[in-house]
């Protein structure tokens, strides 16, 4: 128990045990879907029930032997790669702008920059979709790419501004005293040191793509389906075992984004921690 | 501070370096707005665009114009009151002949019957009827000969109403109104008025899961909060992980857990507490589960930061000063925690309203969110204007309530420039 909060009274340790006690209730809700649906893709049996008739990876079989997956599972990647480039390119540039322009405009600026991610899915798919479809972007890799980019670019922007927030300008401007041009000062200088920001924000940008499903939905033809959108019509139309298989390699690539963030993160912090203020 | 050290030398070279130094800094923020530009164009052509056009289909009226352009022509003098006079038959009779020659009669028909049921058959039946154009001055007759509805005044107030450019219908219809005969703004029919109870139901289900998420989310952040910093980053991760695991991953996992041959029902009855399954989801209390369990991440992280500011001090101080627990918790803590109440709440009720996905799989019919009737028009029935009037409305609602959030978070805080 925390030093800070040391409960003194016996009202007082009731109460921290009733948060207690609540919290876990709440964690385990949080974690049951994920930790329930792990075991039935190992399972031997074709029902989604427990007690889990045999061990056995047939699922996972099944998943790397069906084209359809496979095809589903190729898309995502080169959306989420693509489309992460893209937006890690127009978001770093456009934070290190707004980092140094003065403007009333500013605050209207950010507005629009930030929009996508309030905007409800499905207008933006609709608008996407009545705006592209005469120019025969619909069913293509580029449509699709240039949508996610726009979804993603918020939280590039997000992280990188937030990291060049406690990046010291002096330091670029003691590169260009000392004869850099701009290029060299942000390729040595700058680049370095937002490095684990701008990590950050790819790594935000592909989960946003990689996790997006109601603008493929209006989007994607047949041959553009991504793995989320495989997913959908597989809930849609029974949940077979191979869904589940699906869903924990899924859940994989979640782990290892977020492992790859709190390790960022951490890194970031020391960092701080260790520069003198 | 180079501008003060040469003023002080010497004067006269003031104002040249003053304009210089204005110069240089001209030229800073011009390339700082360089570097924003290509993201701005890029947002206009792959987001401001489209919504923008998704609220210009809302207002757009072209089908009838375009179609039956003589007839719209001819009915921009009639005062509404009587039956047209010959001109607009004899033009109605000639765009008619033209629209059958071209294949089009169907584009204006599809519009006509949205606000006449039955108008699509009246237009068809109408076109195919009229073999030769009538002769001079007996159109009127000719027309209402061959189908009668031509005889009444709501038929042609119709075509009237759906003259274009801009029309109201839609934005209307989407509010569960309509205009009369005469052009007054009345109550659509009972059998049409489906919306208010759509955008109802959505409040609903956005209030109710904001109220899930509060209570379950609370003491959660609290623990967070007042935990020490290993234990805390560790159960941190209970948090992040489903925030970060995808949301059909997650959809689907509660399907498993809850349909009636699902993990729940069956570990139930095999306790003993249930002889039948009980209907957990393709209903309310399903959505309830997924949606809450998908938002309550995105009410914890903003009451952690909050409870994590607040300074055991403050509580100490009340302690000593003679406070219960109870009411030191109640008068000192809990006052301190409402930004992040607030800014918690907003979040997770502007994402829940605008929520498809989630309903749509683990819904039944009733359950259904205003996206979802969004996206059935635009992709089933094709009535991009109604979708669009739906889209705008919940545009609004959405927007509305970000500039709230904004203001309560200080959205500028962002980017806030570096430090010079």
């Amino acid at each position: 128990m925390s030093a800070n909060h040391a409960p003194r009274t016996t009202s007082q340790r009731a109460a921290w045990i009733t948060t207690v006690v609540a919290s876990t209730l709440v964690f385990i809700f949080l974690m049951a879907p994920i930790l329930a649906i792990m075991p039935l893709s190992f399972s031997s049996g074709a029902y989604l029930t427990y007690p889990l008739p045999g061990f056995s990876l047939r699922w996972y079989q099944d998943f790397l032997n069906s084209p359809r997956w496979m095809l589903s599972l190729k898309n995502s990647m080169i959306i989420g790669v693509a489309s992460t480039i893209l937006s890690m390119v127009l978001g770093t540039m456009a934070s290190l702008g707004l980092a140094q322009w003065k403007s009333k405009f500013k605050p209207l600026v950010l507005a629009v920059v930030l929009s996508p991610v309030v905007v409800p899915g499905v207008i933006t798919a609709v608008g996407l979709y009545f705006f592209f479809a005469p120019i025969g972007l619909t069913g293509s890799y580029a449509g699709l790419i240039l949508a996610h980019t726009a979804l993603a670019t918020p939280f590039v922007v997000i992280t990188v501004s937030a990291t060049l927030q406690s990046f010291d300008m002096n330091l670029a401007r003691a590169a260009a005293s000392l004869g850099a041009s701009p290029l060299v000062a942000f390729r040595r200088v700058i680049l370095p040191l937002i490095l684990p920001g701008l990590a950050s924000g790819a790594l935000f940008a592909f989960a946003t793509s990689f996790d997006e499903v109601v603008v493929v939905l209006f989007m994607a033809g047949p041959e553009q389906r991504t793995l989320p959108r495989e997913m959908f019509s597989g809930i849609r139309e029974n949940i077979s075992p191979t869904i589940t298989a699906a869903a924990v390699i899924l859940t994989t690539v979640s782990v290892i984004l977020l492992a790859t963030m709190e390790a960022l993160r951490r890194r970031n912090e020391k960092l701080k921690g260790n520069l003198p203020g | 501070m180079t501008a003060a050290f040469v003023a002080g030398a010497d004067a006269p070279t003031e104002v040249p370096l003053k304009r210089r130094l204005k110069r240089a800094e001209r030229a800073r923020q011009f390339k700082a707005l360089a570097l924003v530009l290509p993201l701005l164009l890029f947002l206009l052509f792959t987001f401001l665009g489209p919504i923008a056009g998704m609220l210009w289909h809302s207002v757009d009226d072209w089908e009838v114009p375009k179609t039956l352009p003589h007839t719209v022509a001819a009915l921009s003098d009639w005062n509404g009151k009587d039956l047209p006079d010959e001109k607009a038959f004899a033009a109605l009779a000639g765009d008619l002949q033209a629209a059958r020659a071209a294949g089009t009669v169907a584009i204006a028909s599809k519009r006509l019957n949205y606000v006449i049921n039955g108008f699509r058959t009246t237009l068809a039946s109408t076109a195919r009827n009229l073999k030769t154009a009538p002769e001079p001055g007996t159109a009127k007759d000719t027309l209402i000969a061959v189908n009668p509805a031509w005889g009444d005044r709501a038929t042609w107030a119709a075509i009237k109403s759906a003259s274009g450019p801009l029309t109201s219908f839609y934005i209307l219809g989407a509010l569960d109104l309509t205009r009369n005969v005469d052009g007054a703004i009345v109550a659509a029919p009972a059998e049409q008025a489906i919306y208010r109870d759509v955008f109802a139901r959505t409040f609903t289900i956005g209030f109710g899961v904001t109220a899930l998420c509060l209570i379950l989310g609370f003491p959660v952040a609290y623990l967070l909060a007042n935990l020490p910093a290993g234990r805390s980053n560790l159960l941190m991760i209970f948090v992040l992980l489903p925030f970060w695991t995808s949301l059909l991953v997650r959809t689907c996992a509660w399907i498993v857990l809850l349909q009636s041959e699902g993990v729940v029902n069956d570990g139930l009855r095999w306790l003993g507490v249930i002889d039948e399954p009980l209907r957990l989801i393709y209903n309310r209390f399903g959505v309830y589960v997924a949606m809450t369990h998908v938002l309550l991440p995105f009410m914890i992280l903003p009451l952690y930061s909050t409870m994590k500011a607040i300074s055991p001090a403050y509580m100490r101080a009340a302690a000593s000063l003679g406070a219960s627990p109870v009411t030191a918790f109640r008068r000192i803590y809990l006052p301190q925690t409402l930004p992040g109440v607030g800014a918690g709440s907003l979040l997770v009720f502007i994402l829940a309203i605008g929520y498809y996905i989630t309903p749509a799989l683990v819904g039944g019919a009733a359950d259904q969110m205003i996206s979802y009737f969004i996206a059935f028009y635009t992709t089933e029935t094709v009535n991009w204007g109604l979708a669009s009037a739906l889209g705008a409305v919940l545009l609004l609602a959405t927007l509305l309530l970000a500039v709230v959030y904004g203001k309560l978070v200080h959205g500028q805080q962002v980017t806030g420039g570096m430090k010079n």
